[in-house]
């Protein structure tokens, strides 16, 4: 199959979505610059117009709202934020308006309204300029949250949101934009709330999302040489999450690891770990651990970020510690070597 | 402005123009590698406003605020340090070029959400007020940062309490690649406050002399309880929106443009009106010898510094160094801690 990047998966996914679909514009800062939001939006507003692609002001809270607005008046809009920092500005209009429609009217009326902010961490950007917070967005009924790890699901994800009829959140990483694999060449949708298998294994289940996947991957690799066989779960959307996929594995495995690129303290790894235990809890060997952000802002300088990011080497040594039911585990605390952290209390 | 004032502001400017072609050179070779969003062009603004304050005012600034930081006099080894990394940094070593501090010189930190300190100035201002202590506090904020609601509430809120804040707005006519053309329906931002009965002014804001001497008045103003001032410095950003790239990259236009304002140098501009009041070039060049001075020791000071301890990684997310600072009338509590 042809192959493309990520970020070319989800250009062309914008593209088909306008050229099929006269519903759909796009709205958000940068959409018209070369390097805003990477290459995903190259050259739309050249085949598409000004008026369907509007790179705007420096107006998040009125950009979204306004996007809600269209929504409800029959458009499927997309709001672009360039950084998911930056749409904390914009909380308004997705969490108190846009999640509460339907319920409040009692599904008379539906918002269809994409919201695509960018997880755009390293770099030395810190605090303001690298935040995950995909699980303040989980936490809040009535909204759904995607997280796309492939090129294929970045394309099949977006084009599902956009039809699904309620809030999406469609969470995409720059770290994952270069990462290429192969993407159908039609319009697809990968379904909502259908998680993937990426690699079998039958010692230890490793579920993860988005740019985590990638990382796991790797880390599943460094663990088949030391004779451990991890399952890999990508849950691709994770609100609503996969339940089944995750706990058949865990029956298999009795073991479970959560990789999550934003922190441990009520994040999605939290919500997976309560869930599983809940519902599997005798199939379990070990306590499930999480391998997530240590609990601090993102810092600047090169080494305490090298600390800061859990790496293959982290989610490696923590999957061996809980296959061996290591006691070290305990112990934790994050270095250049080791970064981010491992969580088992 | 009387020469003595009006040297100090050209050594300031110089200052901020020579440490940015540094940063700068840092950026290209990968020494520096957090984002650094270059001043260069716009000295005027800071360095006119900075020397209209005094001690005890605050100053609150945005991603792009190494000039406002230096304006102010704060430490240049530590602003170099803090673009490099190292663990005696302004922010050792946590904040990098868009968050800087400086709190004997009344920066408190600055940072880069868009807007994001212009509700603080307007808190600084209530500080004031309710103290009574004749400060003023100052936010710096691009034309970008007038396009978010905060910054419309903020003029709100201070007109209604005739806060002592003075809003300045720097207008270098891009938020990022986006001319003002494109997100505003005419070039009046001046008028921005007459709704809330600020009043509003448009400034040359490559005239050191001009926005000194508006400054003086918008503080007067303040501190006499009169309430708030909006000063429109219109000026241009000469480097690219992030980095030290000639910003020549945005279209023809820009190209045009750019070359109109690199005729309207701030520094350029304040040297002649130095030389017209007397000052020899013997005493210019004893100027421009101290910065490069400067400059030097505090570059190799941060070169020297050590990194942060990545041991350190965790601390500070609570501030233990702030004081327990309980009135004088809760005598138990202040035992019992
Ligand atoms: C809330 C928020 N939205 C968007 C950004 C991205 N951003 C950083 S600087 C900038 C342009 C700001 O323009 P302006 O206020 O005119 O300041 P200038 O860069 O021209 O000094 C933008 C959009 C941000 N940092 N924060
Ligand atoms: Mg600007």
């Amino acid at each position: 199959m042809r192959e493309l990047s990520y970020a070319a998966a989800i250009r062309e996914a914008h593209q088909q979505l306008l050229s099929e679909d006269d519903r759909v514009f796009v709205i958000g800062q940068g959409l018209w610059s070369p390097w805003y939001v990477g290459n995903t939006m190259t050259d739309l507003e050249k085949e598409f117009g000004r008026n369907r692609i509007i790179d705007c002001p420096v107006s998040e809270n009125a950009t979204t709202g306004a996007a809600v607005g269209a929504a409800l008046s029959g458009m499927r809009p997309i709001v672009v934020h360039p950084r998911m920092d930056f749409m904390t500005l914009a909380v308004d209009p997705i969490v108190n308006q846009a999640a509460n429609w339907s319920y409040l009217f009692a599904g008379q009326i539906g918002v269809p309204l994409v919201v695509r902010p960018i997880i755009n961490r390293g770099g030395e950007q810190g605090a303001q300029h690298s935040q995950a917070l995909q699980a303040f967005f989980m936490h809040v009924p009535g909204v759904k949250v995607v997280m796309p790890a492939t090129p294929e699901d970045a394309k099949g994800l977006l084009v599902a949101a956009v039809y699904d009829g309620n809030p999406v959140l469609y969470i995409d990483d720059r770290w994952l934009y270069g990462i290429t694999g192969p993407v159908p060449r039609h319009m697809y949708m990968t379904p909502l709330g259908v998680a993937a298998v990426r690699r079998r294994g039958n010692d230890i289940t490793v579920v993860a999302s988005s740019y985590m996947v990638q990382v796991a991957l790797h880390a599943a690799d460094r663990l088949k040489e030391q004779g451990i066989e991890a399952e890999v779960i990508d849950l691709r959307t994770i609100k609503p999450w996969d339940k089944d996929t995750v706990c058949n594995s865990v029956i298999k495995t009795g073991r479970l690891l959560v990789a999550d690129g934003t922190w441990a303290t009520g994040g999605v790894a939290a919500e997976i770990v309560a869930a599983v235990v809940s519902r599997v809890f005798r199939h379990l060997k070990a306590a499930p651990v999480r391998v997530c952000l240590p609990d601090t802002p993102a810092p600047t300088s090169r080494t305490l970020e090298q600390a800061y990011y859990p790496n293959a080497n982290t989610i490696a040594t923590a999957a061996s510690w809980l296959v061996r039911s290591d006691p070290s585990i305990h112990d934790h605390r994050p270095t250049a070597e080791l970064p981010g952290r491992i969580v088992f209390d | 402005m009387n020469r003595e004032t009006l040297c100090q502001c050209y050594r300031l400017m110089l200052l901020i123009r020579s440490a940015e072609e540094k940063i700068g050179d840092w950026v290209e070779r990968g020494e520096a590698r957090c984002p650094c969003h270059l001043y260069i062009g716009q000295e005027a603004i800071a360095v006119g406003v900075g020397t209209a304050m005094r001690a005890g005012d605050t100053l609150w600034g945005n991603h792009r605020s190494h000039g406002h930081y230096l304006a102010r006099e704060a430490s240049l080894t530590g602003l170099f340090a803090e673009i490099l990394g190292k663990a005696t940094g302004c922010a050792h070593g946590r904040g990098g070029s868009m968050h800087l501090i400086a709190k004997d010189q009344g920066i408190l930190g600055t940072v880069p959400i868009v807007a994001a300190t212009i509700p603080l100035a307007v808190g600084a201002a209530l500080a004031s007020s309710l103290r009574r202590d004749g400060c003023v506090s100052v936010a710096f904020f691009g034309d970008g940062a007038t396009e978010e609601g905060h910054f419309h509430e903020s003029l709100n809120l201070a007109a209604v309490y005739k806060l002592p804040v003075i809003f300045v707005c720097e207008n270098n006519q891009y938020a990022s690649h986006l001319h003002w053309s494109e997100r505003r329906p005419a070039a009046n931002l001046h008028e921005v406050g007459s709704l809330y009965r600020i009043p509003g002014i448009c400034l040359d804001g490559n005239d050191v002399e001009a926005v000194h001497e508006a400054s003086l008045r918008a503080m007067e103003r303040a501190r006499a309880g009169a309430g708030p001032s909006f000063l429109e410095c219109r000026t241009y950003r000469w480097r690219g929106h992030v980095g030290p790239r000639w910003d020549i990259d945005v279209g023809l236009k820009r190209r045009d443009e750019l070359h109109d304002w690199l005729a309207r140098c701030p520094i350029r501009r304040a040297k002649e009106r130095l030389r017209k009041l007397g000052v020899t070039e013997a005493e210019l060049s004893a100027i421009e010898q101290s910065v490069q001075d400067s400059i030097a020791q505090a570059e190799a000071e941060a070169r020297a510094a050590p990194w942060p301890d990545e041991g350190e990684l965790l601390h500070h997310v609570y501030c233990a160094a702030a004081p327990l600072d309980l009135p004088w009338f809760m005598p138990s509590i202040r035992e019992a801690a």
